[in-house]
C-alpha cells in the first residue's frame, strides 16, 4: 500500500531530513512511527502526501509513483490520505461541523450526503453533541477528535497521524488510540507518529522507529510482544 | 459550494467589499458620465450637421437661371446633403413670423427689400469650408452666412473631452486593478491557514482560486450597477435644465434602451475587469 524505497531528503540547509529509508506498510496495517523529535517522522508523512518532494527514492502509495505524479493530480493523492496534522490545523472561526465537512466541499460530494456523512463520522468519534460549537469551547481531546473526524471523513484507505495524542493526558491519549485501533479494525492503514513510549508498549502493532533521518528498527508485532517477554530482537528490513 | 465560499468571503470583510465596489462605482461613474457627455455631444454635433449650416443670400439683380445653376452645381458635389431655395416671397414669411409681435418693424419691410437665399447643408461639417469658397466666388452671390465658429468650437471641444475621458477612464481602471489586486491579495493572506489546510486535503487550485475571482467579479458588476444608477439619477435630474439649455435639438428624452445598453455594456466590462484583477492578484499571491 505505502512503499518508501532508499528515500532520501536533503534540506535547504544541507542537513538530511531523511537518509535512504526503506518502509512498506501493507493494506489494513497499523504502524507506530517512532523516534525523538527530529528523527524525520513528520517528513516522512510529508513525502507521503507529496507535501515535499525526496531528493532521492521512489515513494508509491496506493500504486501511484508519487515523486513522478504530476502536479495537477496531488489533490487526487490527497483525497486518498486522510491526515491527523501535529498542530491539528483546525479552523478557528469555523464550526466542528464546518470543519469536518471541508474535505467533502473540496470533493464536490452533494451537500445532503455530506452532511449525512460528517453526522455519522461525529458520532464514530464520539463528539457529535459537539458538532455546533467552535473548537475554543472544545478540550484537547475533543479537538484531536475532531481532527480525526476530518480526516476520516472522506473514508480514506489510508490514515496518517502526527503525534495525534502529543498535548492530551494519557488517559484521553489512550482513548485517542483506542478510537484509532477501532478504525483500523474496519479496514483502513494507520500510521500513526509519536515518541510516547508509554502508548506503543502498550499496543501490540508494528514500531518503526527513526533516529536522525534513518531506520533503526522495525519491529513487527509478535516481536514487540518478545521484547516485552524480554527478547531484544530488532528488524532491521 | 464555490459560490457559497465567494458569499461568505464577501459577508466576513465588510470593510474590504465596502472599498472595492468604492473604487469600481468611481471607475464606472466616470464612464457613464462621459459617455452622457459624448454622445449628448456627438447628437448636438449630428444637429448643427444636419441643420442648413450655410446661407448664401443673392444679389437683387440675380436671374433665376443663375441661381437655378448654382444649385445644380452645389448638388453636382458629393458634399452637399439638401439645398433649400427661400424666395424673396418666403424670406418675407419667415421675417413676418419672426417679428409678429412688431408691427413698426412689419410695416417698414417689404418683399422688395429682403434677398432671396439658398439653405445649404453639408454632409459633413468639415465641407462647410469649401462650400463657402464655391459660393463667394459666385457673382449672384452678395452675402454668406455659416455656423463654422460654432460646429468648429463644439467639435474641438468634443475632441478634447474625449481625450479627457479617455485617459481619465484608463487611469481609473489601472487603479481599480490595483486596488482589487491589493484587497484579493490582503484577502488571501487572512485566509492563509484556510488555503493550507484546503490544499492538504485535497484541494485543486482551481477550487482555491475561484471564489477569489467570482469575488472580484461580484465587485465589478454592483460597482458598475451603482456608478451607472449614480450617472443616470443624475442625468435625469438635470434634464428639465439641460431640456431648455439645448432647446430644440433633439437629445430628451433619453431613450431608455440607450441605458440599458450602457448598463449591459458596463456590466460585461464590470465582470471582465474585476475577474482580471483578482485573476492577476491570484496568481501573484497563490503560486
Amino acid at each position: 500500500m505505502i512503499r518508501l524505497q532508499k528515500v532520501s531528503k536533503k534540506f535547504g540547509t544541507g542537513e538530511f531530513g531523511l537518509e535512504s529509508l526503506d518502509i512498506f506498510v501493507d493494506k489494513g496495517e497499523f504502524v507506530f512511527l517512532t523516534g525523538r523529535v527530529g528523527a524525520g517522522k513528520t517528513t516522512v508523512f510529508k513525502l507521503i502526501t507529496r507535501e515535499l518532494l525526496p531528493t532521492e527514492g521512489s515513494i508509491v502509495v496506493d500504486n501511484l509513483d508519487i515523486v513522478k505524479l504530476p502536479y495537477g493530480k496531488i489533490p487526487h493523492l490527497r483525497k486518498k490520505i486522510g491526515v491527523v496534522f501535529q498542530d491539528l490545523k483546525i479552523l478557528m472561526d469555523r464550526t466542528i461541523f464546518e470543519n469536518v465537512i471541508l474535505p467533502l466541499q473540496v470533493a464536490g460530494v452533494k451537500e445532503k450526503l455530506a452532511e449525512q456523512k460528517v453526522q455519522e463520522v461525529l458520532e464514530k468519534v464520539g463528539i457529535i453533541d459537539h458538532k455546533d460549537k467552535f473548537p475554543v469551547q472544545l478540550s484537547g481531546g475533543q479537538l484531536q477528535r475532531t481532527a480525526i473526524a476530518r480526516a476520516l471523513v472522506m473514508s480514506p484507505p489510508i490514515l496518517l497521524a502526527d503525534e495525534p495524542t502529543g498535548n492530551l493526558d494519557i488517559e484521553t491519549a489512550f482513548e485517542i488510540v483506542a478510537l484509532l485501533q477501532e478504525i483500523n479494525k474496519q479496514g483502513t492503514t494507520i500510521i500513526m507518529a509519536t515518541h510516547n513510549k508509554e502508548i506503543v508498549d502498550k499496543n501490540k502493532k508494528r514500531i518503526v522507529t527513526l533516529h536522525k533521518g534513518r531506520l533503526v528498527k522495525d519491529e513487527s508485532p509478535s516481536k514487540n510482544e518478545e521484547k516485552k517477554g524480554g527478547s531484544k530482537k530488532i528488524n532491521d528490513s | 459550494m464555490i459560490l457559497k465560499t465567494t458569499l461568505k468571503n464577501i459577508r466576513r470583510s465588510p470593510y474590504q467589499a465596502f472599498a472595492a465596489i468604492l473604487i469600481m462605482t468611481l471607475t464606472f461613474l466616470v464612464v457613464s458620465f462621459f459617455t452622457f457627455i459624448l454622445v449628448g455631444s456627438s447628437l448636438v454635433i449630428n444637429y448643427f450637421e444636419s441643420k442648413p449650416t450655410l446661407t448664401a443670400f443673392f444679389k437683387n439683380e440675380s436671374k433665376d437661371e443663375d441661381i437655378k445653376s448654382l444649385e445644380e452645381s452645389l448638388k453636382n458635389t458629393s458634399k452637399v446633403a439638401s439645398v433649400k431655395f427661400v424666395s424673396k416671397k418666403e424670406a418675407l414669411e419667415i421675417y413676418r413670423e419672426q417679428n409678429k409681435d412688431d408691427p413698426l418693424l412689419l410695416d417698414l419691410v417689404t418683399e422688395d427689400i429682403l434677398p432671396s437665399s439658398v439653405e445649404i447643408s453639408a454632409v459633413n461639417i468639415e465641407d462647410l469650408e469649401s462650400i463657402h469658397d464655391i459660393l463667394k466666388d459666385n457673382t449672384i452671390v452678395s452675402d454668406i452666412v455659416y455656423q463654422k465658429d460654432v460646429v468648429s468650437t463644439l467639435t474641438s471641444w468634443t475632441n478634447a473631452l474625449r481625450q479627457i475621458g479617455i485617459g481619465l477612464i484608463v487611469v481609473l481602471v489601472v487603479v481599480a486593478i490595483f486596488i482589487m489586486g491589493i484587497i484579493t491579495g490582503v484577502k488571501i493572506s487572512q485566509k492563509k491557514e484556510d488555503i493550507e489546510i484546503m490544499k492538504l486535503i485535497g484541494a485543486s487550485d482551481w477550487y482555491i482560486r475561484l471564489p477569489f475571482i467570482l469575488e472580484g467579479a461580484f465587485y465589478g458588476v454592483v460597482g458598475a450597477v451603482f456608478g451607472w444608477a449614480i450617472a443616470s439619477s443624475s442625468l435625469w435630474y438635470a434634464s428639465p435644465y439641460l431640456k431648455s439649455f439645448l432647446e430644440d435639438i433633439p437629445i430628451f428624452p433619453i431613450s431608455s434602451i440607450f441605458l440599458l445598453e450602457l448598463l449591459g455594456v458596463e456590466i460585461v466590462i464590470a465582470i471582465l475587469l474585476g475577474t482580471f484583477s483578482s485573476f492577476l492578484a491570484v496568481l501573484r499571491y497563490l503560486k
